[in-house]
């Protein structure tokens, strides 16, 4: 493989490209209304009626507005059509020759749509993640040959460096940085690890670029590979994902008969392999030890840190791990420059961002938007605001790990200092919302019994923390607690936070602050009164 | 060695180990293999893959039990997975989850007396754009309501009261 290969494969691309694309989501979320029936029944008028000349049916990822699936989308005409049965088809082929479909159709002009700024979704949705020539032809895999070609492994590290991405898993660490700890570290073995585990309920942004770009990211890893010196790299996928890892397979079993993968890559020195490994349904492995552990068939608990994975993971090897977001704006940040990434997002918040949006808001899917967008353009603009018209009551950013954000302060800008000021974490993208009907103590009961599940056993303050936290918090919930419970429930907050020995346990009293903070008067209504009759003490400010 | 039984499934298993060389590592692959082979993870089944991958008993048992999605015990010949993940959560999947099991009689995680019904709790299956969820027989199920849970699952129900 040589680039004048690549680009042989891209102009053999666009030049068959017909005149007419209709694209069906096959994402997960679509597939389970049954966009596959769609598709074939699409395909097969567009066979049947001599029209194989001038319309191409695609299979595509992601194409957003998952509450409206299946969605299908008919190019250049602009066209998304919503809730499209295999019955629609007919219709749907006609429209393509002029005139209108009985279909219910999308609204490409909603801010929904407007509003986002495509990097890692730039093809989710156009491009079939099962075809590695329609990667190709939107300028795929041109970044690696740029950095194979151009660039030395320093130099690509300068350009994580200086385009100021941070870490999508969660914590936000300086990617370049990361990179170049691992680079530095001398070693005869270093490996590449792509963070796939996405426990986080309520998210569902890499689950989603994997299905509809696993290209994207199998280049960037290569990318990461050459810059830090690796020759061997692993994804780490969780097994509820069946989907994602079947794409992957084949995206990676392309990659290598193409010579995108393998030894001697664009006839350079440089030789990379890429495994799955497939999880088992344990939330801490998403954290980055534990996920190790578990690549090398252990039982997934998290060991303390330092030694980091830089400088000592895998096998003991330097083992730079990212998150799957984390790797799929690599090859666009190496095409278009540090200096155009670093432009976007805000001061210490570079790019942008994938949320999924879920919960109780009209229009629950994917968005991307640039760092710093107000939250409340998210919910309100973009997503349509909480069902029926009913008021928002609270947005939940960071899952297990992170907090409520009350309705009041919609208007701060998600990024990661902002949102880590209210008590939340950007987390890993998932945003869920709730309204009045949600009352924030359950919420902050759900949270718990889910870490109590989650938590390995291998740190006390963890293992019995949850426990007894989710004690408290179910007396409360059942209007047994008292004022003391409270105080004591507070104090195992503070206890666990600082003694745990992994994210998991020093992250799940944040549910519980996040809700004490805004939204106090919750929990003290649920308490008993005080032994001297007086009624509880009023507390903060929301609700 | 040749599993006694001489059931063919475990030639299967076999063939898979030497794929990964036999390497230790493989350990949770060779698992996610024997249970999609076995449907579940027996005592005899965990025996057989420490003796093949060379590692001791009580590894293999403490990786089985560590993960969730390993089972140990059999299913029944239809399961039902309600996800109760956060936006299935806040979409009512509790509701879904109770009525699934007063119409059942049996709780999470357990399966009828005539083994034809298992009910399982999964924590969001990045569906959670079509919440509240639900799995039957291994197809993902969009917004799910008690009353379309509990017609699904009744013909799966013994009816003899
Ligand atoms: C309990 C726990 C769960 C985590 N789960 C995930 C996850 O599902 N996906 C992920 O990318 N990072 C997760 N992380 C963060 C990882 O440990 C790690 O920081 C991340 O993969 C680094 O990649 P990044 O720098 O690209 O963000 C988790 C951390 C903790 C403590
Ligand atoms: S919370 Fe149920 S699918 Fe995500």
């Amino acid at each position: 493989m040589i680039i004048d290969d690549l680009d042989a494969i891209a102009e053999a691309e666009r030049s068959s490209a017909k005149k007419t694309v209709i694209r069906c989501c096959m994402a997960a979320g679509c597939m389970s209304s049954h966009s596959e029936a769609v598709k074939t029944s699409l395909e097969k008028i567009v066979r049947d009626s001599g029209l194989s000349e001038r319309i191409e049916v695609r299979g595509v990822g992601c194409m957003r507005l998952c509450c409206q699936g299946p969605l299908v989308g008919v190019d250049p005409d602009g066209i998304i059509y919503e809730k499209v049965t295999p019955e629609d088809a007919p219709a749907v082929i006609i429209a393509t020759q002029g005139g209108e479909a009985n279909v219910k159709r999308g609204d490409p002009t909603h801010p929904f749509y407007t509003k986002q700024l495509s990097i890692v979704l730039a093809n989710s949705g156009l491009i079939d993640p099962e075809r590695i020539e329609s990667y190709i032809a939107v300028d795929g895999y041109r970044a690696l040959h740029a950095v194979l070609r151009e660039m030395t492994p320093n130099d690509v590290v300068e350009s994580a460096i200086k385009s100021g991405l941070r870490g999508r898993g969660g914590a936000g660490y300086s990617t370049g940085l990361k990179w170049a700890t691992v680079a530095k570290t001398p070693a005869a073995q270093k490996y590449v690890v792509c963070n796939a585990d996405e426990g986080d309920p309520g998210a569902f942004m890499d689950r989603s670029v994997l299905e509809s770009d696993p290209h994207s990211v199998l280049e960037g890893m290569a990318i990461a590979a050459y810059a830090v010196g690796a020759n061997q790299g692993y994804i780490y996928v969780r097994a509820e994902y069946p989907l994602a890892i079947k794409r992957l397979q084949i995206a990676i079993k392309q990659a290598r008969q193409t010579g995108l993968l393998g030894s001697g890559i664009f006839e350079s020195p440089f030789s990379f392999t890429v495994d799955i490994r497939i999880g088992a349904g344990a939330y801490v492995c998403g954290e980055e030890t534990a996920l190790m552990a578990s690549i090398e068939g252990r039982r997934g608990t998290p060991r303390p840190r330092p030694p980091f994975p830089a400088e000592s993971g895998l096998w003991g090897c330097p083992t730079l791990i990212n998150n799957v977001e984390t790797f799929a704006n690599i090859p666009v940040i190496i095409r278009k420059g540090a200096e155009w990434f670093a432009s976007i997002g805000t001061g210490l918040s570079k790019g942008t961002k994938v949320f999924a949006l879920a919960g109780k808001i009209e229009n629950t899917g994917l968005i991307e938007v640039p760092m710093g967008t107000p939250l409340r353009q998210i919910v309100e603009e973009m997503g349509g605001g909480a069902p029926g018209g009913v008021k928002i009551k609270a947005v939940q950013t960071g899952g297990p790990s992170g907090g409520c954000i009350p309705a009041s302060e919609l208007d701060t800008p998600v990024d990661y200092e902002s949102l880590t000021r209210l008590g939340s974490i950007m987390g890993s993208g998932g945003m869920i919302v709730m309204d009045e009907s949600t009352r924030m103590p359950e919420i902050a009961r759900f949270f718990m019994e889910f870490c109590m599940d989650e938590s390995c056993g291998k740190c006390i303050p963890c293992r019995t923390g949850t426990v007894q936290m989710h004690r408290l918090l179910d007396k409360i919930v059942r209007r047994e607690a008292t004022p003391e419970d409270l105080a004591k429930l507070e104090e195992l907050c503070d206890m666990v936070a600082r003694t745990s020995l992994c994210g998991l346990g020093q992250n799940a009293p944040n549910p519980i602050l996040s809700t004490l903070r805004f939204f106090r008067n919750e929990y003290l209504e649920l308490l008993q009164a005080q032994p001297d009759g007086k009624p509880a003490p009023a507390g903060a400010n929301a609700t | 060695m040749k599993h006694a039984s001489g059931d063919k499934r475990f030639k299967i298993l076999e063939a898979h180990i030497k794929k990964f060389q036999g390497r230790q590592d493989a350990l949770i692959e060779v698992l996610h293999r024997a249970q999609e082979l076995f449907g579940f993870l027996e005592d005899d089944l965990l025996l057989f893959v420490a003796y093949k991958l060379k590692l001791p008993a009580s590894r293999v048992y403490g990786v089985a039990t560590f993960y969730h999605y390993f089972i140990l015990k059999p299913q029944g010949a239809h399961t039902c997975v309600v996800c109760t993940g956060t936006a299935c959560y806040v979409r009512g999947a509790d509701k879904v989850l109770s009525a699934v099991e007063a119409k059942s009689g049996i709780k999470a995680g357990e399966t009828t007396a005539d083994n034809e019904f298992s009910l399982l709790t999964a924590r969001c299956l990045g569906a959670c754009g079509i919440a509240p969820t639900v799995v039957y027989d291994g197809v993902i199920t969009p917004h799910q309501t008690p009353d379309a849970a509990v017609a699904r699952v009744n013909e799966w129900l013994p009816h003899d009261h």
